[in-house]
């Protein structure tokens, strides 16, 4: 039972980490701040919620899973606040979503 | 009042969660503080039926799950598009029309579309959200309107409360 609930939870906790790596990855390869906010989505959903259920296998049924669920419905709940505002601002700051360019690198942005 | 002492239970459930003590003068200041936070926040003004969207936990129970589920399908997808040599993205802006009445409902739609990875709400003006999608798939998905209606159906009764 316990070699079970380890498998499930290191199961849980490395697909939460190859989430956050292909996010990552994805803030690199895509072409603009719009897209690369797909990325970050990522991220902060599948990667933190597949760690935090790994952890909360590990930790069993005690105080320390409330604190993890409370965690995850925090980060649920702020992350898109934070997408959003991070979404105005380059708006506000004049950057143009680039629209359908798929991954060209003759982008007018330099230095990428 | 009703809002101010669900204010006052969430916040007991929260400060004893994260702290888990037992002892009577630790439990003394806990509550102390408590009273102090929910006094604060009615001397401000910011209790009322939209910091505290009750209305909307009974049918949120049956949306939270479904959402869950579309993030976890919206996140294959596009951690699919990422990985691929070539990357096959369509990056669109779109209009959208929210259903929504109330602004807990219009939050509540625009930050769903913004935690399902492939499109994110980039402007909100009214029902009106503008919406950055990184492919087709992810555009269509949101075109076809079902997440509006489910927030719609959540929202529900939310046109007639208003006391507190």
């Amino acid at each position: 039972m316990a070699l079970a609930l380890d498998i499930l939870s290191w199961a849980a906790i490395i697909t939460g980490g190859a989430f956050c790596i292909i996010g990552a990855v994805g803030m690199i390869r895509l072409p603009d701040v719009f897209c690369r906010m797909h990325g970050v989505g990522i991220i902060d959903t599948m990667g933190i919620g597949m760690i935090i259920l790994g952890l909360a296998l590990q930790t069993g049924f005690n105080l320390t899973l409330a604190k993890l669920a409370m965690i995850l419905i925090f980060v649920l709940f702020t992350s898109p606040t934070a997408t959003h505002a991070l979404a105005r601002a380059a708006r506000y700051g004049g950057v143009e979503p680039q629209l359908d360019k798929p991954a060209k690198k003759e982008t007018d942005q330099s230095n990428t | 009042m009703l809002h101010a002492t669900l204010l006052g239970f969430a916040l007991s459930a929260l400060w004893w969660l994260l702290s888990g003590f037992t002892t009577p003068l630790i439990l003394s200041l806990g509550a102390g503080s408590i009273v102090a936070v929910v006094w604060i926040a009615w001397r401000m003004d910011v209790i009322d039926h939209e910091s505290h969207p009750l209305h909307m936990a009974p049918k949120g129970v049956l949306y939270f799950p479904w959402l869950l589920w579309e993030i976890v399908k919206a996140n294959i997808d596009i951690a699919k598009v990422i990985v691929q040599a070539k990357m096959p993205i369509h990056p669109q802006v779109m209009d959208l029309t929210a259903g929504q009445k109330s602004d807990a409902g219009l939050v509540t739609y625009a930050n769903s579309i913004t935690l399902t990875p492939g499109t994110v709400t980039i402007g909100v003006e009214a029902n009106a959200f503008l919406v950055h999608a990184l492919t087709d798939d992810a555009a269509a998905g949101l075109a076809s309107g079902d997440m509006d209606r489910r927030v719609s159906a959540m929202e529900g009764m939310s046109s007639r409360d208003g006391d507190g």
